[in-house]
C-alpha cells in the first residue's frame, strides 16, 4: 500500500518499512525545540522529578527565547535565567532575541524528511521544507529530551490539491484563512494536511510557512509540502542538505481531498473570536481599530514587510492608532534595513520592534486594553488572546493590516 | 476508577487554551496560584465554584490552541475528575494524558445535559444521565496506565527505570 509524505517520515523515524494511520509507533526524534513559554517547566521537572536525569543527545536540542524577549518582569527574567543556565550547563544550542522560534528553526535547522517535536503549537510550520514538525507540551518534550524518542499515532493525511496562482494583492495568508474558514477550526483534527498540486509549486517558502504554520488552527498534527526544487534551493542558500526527500505515492490513501483554485482566493479576515470565523475582507471594512500588528511566525517575513512597506510608503499611520512592525528574525530585520523598509515604516509613524512573538501571544509587547480592537497578521484571535477579555482581534494579511493602520479602520489595500 | 459520579459544568464549542488559562497569568509561580483564573475570560466565577469531583461537559474541539501544559494542569488542580467533550484538540489531548487528566469523547451528551445535574461515568462503557446511557470508547491500555500513574513523568520513571 502506498504512503503519504507524513507516513514515510514516521516510518523512517520508527525504523520500519511502512506505517498506516492509527498505528502507534515509537519514533526516534531528529530534533527537539523548546522556547521560553515552557522551558523553565521542563527544566524544573528534569531537576526535581527525575532521580537520575540525563539527556539522550544534547546536539538535537534547541532552546529559543522568543516569547518574552527582552524580558518584561522579574518573573520572566528568572524563568529565562533558568533556561539560559540549563542550556549552558548541558551544551544546548541557545538563541535569545534572534527571532521567533519557528523562523529561527527554518533558517538554521529544519531539513526535509526530519521528524521534529517542538514545545509550541506552531511547530507544524516545518512542513514548508518537507519536515514533519508537531507541537507538544513540556512533559512530552521532557520525555523526548531524556529518551531521544516519543510515541506517535500515525495521522491520516488530507490532501489539499492547489491549482492556479494567487492573484495580485492576494496572499498565502488569505489562502490559509480561506481554507480554515471552509473546513473549520477542527476540520483536520489529528490529521496531516498535505499541500500539493501545481498551485503549491507557485508558492514561495515564505508562503508555504504561512500555510503550514496555521495547520494547527484547523486542528492538524502537521502541515506539509513535498520538498521540491524551491525547498532544496532554500536549503542550499542556508548551507544545509536534506535528510531525505519523500514523495507521496500515487496510491497513497487520503482521508479526504480538497481542491482550492488559488486564482479565486480573495482578501479575507477572520473575525473574533475564532480562526474559522472567516469572511470576505470587505464585510469588515470600516470597523475602527486601535492597533495593527505586522509580524509573527505566520507573517513576519521579508516578503510580508515588503508588502506592508509598499502600501505605507509616503503615507501615515492614522492618528491614535499604534502600528507595530515586528520582523520575525534578525536576519529579516537586517534585510529590511538594507532595503530601506524600516525607514519607510518609521517615516509613516510605525513602532518597529525587535524580533519576538509580541502581541500575537498577548504578552510582553503591544497588549491591548478594555474594548480595544486589533487587526493582526498573528496566528490567533481567541477571546482575550491579545489582552483584555473584552478586546477583539481580527486576522488579515500584511496588506489588509497595513491598509487598516493607515485608515484607522479595517480597510482593503486597494482602497487606501 | 471504574465508576464515578460527579456534578456537571457545561461549556460550549472551541474552548481554547487562552480561555482555560490566559497568557497574562502564565507567569504566576505555581499552578495553585494560577488555578483561580481558570476559564476567567469566559466565566470569571467558574473556578471559584468548581468542587473536587466535578465534571466538565463541553462541545467540539475542547482545548484548541496553544501547547501550554498549564491548561490541563489547572483543570486537574481545580479538582475536575474528567472532561467529556464531543472532540478534543490533539496537543491538549496528549498534554492531559501526560498530566493524568482523564478525557472522554462523547458526541451526544453535550446536546442533552443541563448544568448542575449529576452524571455517572462507567469507564470504557458509557455515561449514565437522566435514565439514558451514552456509549463511550475504551481508552487504550497504554494511555490508561499513564493516567493511572498520575501522568507521563511518573509513568516514565517506571518504564525507563529512571527511579
Amino acid at each position: 500500500m502506498g504512503m503519504t509524505i507524513a507516513e514515510k517520515i514516521i516510518a523512517a523515524a520508527a525504523g520500519v518499512d511502512s506505517v498506516k494511520p492509527g498505528d502507534i509507533h515509537t519514533v526516534k526524534l531528529d530534533r527537539l525545540m523548546s522556547n521560553d513559554g515552557t522551558t523553565h517547566l521542563t527544566v524544573d521537572m528534569y531537576n526535581n522529578k527525575l532521580k537520575n536525569p540525563h539527556i539522550a543527545d544534547t546536539s538535537k536540542l534547541v532552546f529559543i527565547v522568543d516569547h518574552n524577549v527582552p524580558s518584561d518582569s522579574p518573573k520572566t527574567a528568572a524563568s529565562q535565567k533558568k533556561m539560559r543556565d540549563f542550556a549552558k550547563e548541558n551544551n544546548i544550542d541557545f538563541w535569545e532575541g534572534k527571532g521567533v522560534c519557528h523562523q529561527v528553526m527554518i533558517e538554521n535547522y529544519v531539513r526535509p524528511g526530519e521528524l521534529i517535536f517542538g514545545a509550541d503549537s506552531h511547530t507544524c510550520s516545518y512542513g514548508a521544507l518537507g519536515a514533519f514538525g508537531t507541537g507538544v507540551g513540556c512533559t512530552d518534550f521532557l520525555y523526548g529530551m531524556v529518551t531521544g524518542t516519543s510515541w506517535v499515532l500515525v495521522p491520516e493525511s488530507v490532501k489539499f490539491n492547489l491549482v492556479g496562482k494567487l492573484p495580485e494583492g492576494v496572499y498565502a495568508r488569505d489562502l490559509i484563512l480561506t481554507i480554515i474558514g471552509e473546513i473549520g477550526a477542527n476540520g483536520c483534527n489529528y490529521q496531516a494536511m498535505e499541500f500539493t498540486g501545481e498551485g503549491a509549486k507557485t508558492l514561495s517558502i515564505s508562503d508555504r510557512m504561512a500555510l503550514c504554520n496555521m495547520a494547527v488552527e484547523a486542528g492538524a498534527k502537521t502541515g506539509i509540502f513535498e520538498a521540491d526544487e524551491k525547498a532544496i534551493e532554500y536549503l542550499k542558500e542556508h548551507g544545509r542538505e536534506p535528510k531525505a526527500v519523500f514523495h507521496s505515492d500515487p496510491d497513497a490513501i487520503y482521508a479526504r481531498e480538497y481542491t482550492f483554485d488559488l486564482s479565486k482566493v480573495r482578501p479575507v479576515v477572520a473575525k473574533p473570536d475564532f480562526v474559522d470565523n472567516v469572511v470576505p475582507a470587505e464585510e469588515t471594512c470600516g470597523i475602527e481599530i486601535n492597533e495593527a500588528f505586522l509580524g509573527s511566525c505566520n507573517n513576519g517575513r521579508i516578503e510580508d514587510l515588503r508588502v506592508g512597506a509598499e502600501i505605507i510608503k509616503g503615507r501615515k499611520v492614522a492618528e491614535g492608532v499604534r502600528f507595530l512592525v515586528v520582523p520575525a528574525s534578525q536576519t529579516i530585520y537586517r534585510q529590511a534595513l538594507k532595503e530601506g523598509l524600516i525607514d519607510t515604516f518609521m517615516d509613516a509613524g510605525a513602532i518597529v520592534m525587535n524580533p519576538n512573538c509580541s502581541v500575537c501571544w498577548g504578552s510582553c509587547q503591544g497588549v491591548i486594553g478594555e474594548n480595544e480592537v486589533l487587526i493582526s497578521t498573528g496566528t490567533r484571535n481567541f477571546k482575550g488572546r491579545a489582552g483584555h477579555p473584552s478586546s477583539k482581534v481580527y486576522l488579515g494579511s500584511a496588506a489588509t493590516v497595513t491598509a487598516s493602520a493607515i485608515a484607522g479602520k479595517i480597510a482593503l489595500a486597494s482602497e487606501v | 476508577m471504574e465508576k464515578f459520579t460527579g456534578k456537571v459544568w457545561v461549556l460550549g464549542d472551541d474552548i481554547d487554551t487562552d480561555i482555560i488559562i490566559p497568557t497574562e497569568y502564565l507567569a504566576l509561580k505555581t499552578i495553585d496560584d494560577m488555578k483561580q483564573y481558570g476559564f476567567c475570560p469566559l466565566r470569571p466565577e467558574l473556578a471559584g465554584q468548581i468542587q473536587p469531583g466535578d465534571i466538565i461537559v463541553a462541545g467540539k474541539n475542547f482545548g484548541c490552541g496553544s501547547s501550554r501544559e498549564q491548561a490541563p494542569e489547572i483543570i486537574k488542580a481545580l479538582g475536575i475528575q474528567c472532561v467529556i467533550a464531543k472532540s478534543f484538540a490533539r496537543i491538549f489531548f496528549r498534554n492531559s494524558i501526560n498530566n493524568g487528566l482523564l478525557l472522554i469523547e462523547q458526541p451526544n451528551l453535550h446536546d442533552d445535559i443541563k448544568e448542575g445535574d449529576e452524571i455517572t461515568v462507567v469507564m470504557n462503557e458509557h455515561v449514565d444521565y437522566n435514565g439514558k446511557q451514552y456509549p463511550i470508547a475504551s481508552l487504550p491500555e497504554n494511555l490508561m496506565s499513564i493516567i493511572q500513574a498520575g501522568g507521563l513523568v511518573k509513568a516514565m520513571r517506571k518504564l525507563n527505570g529512571l527511579d
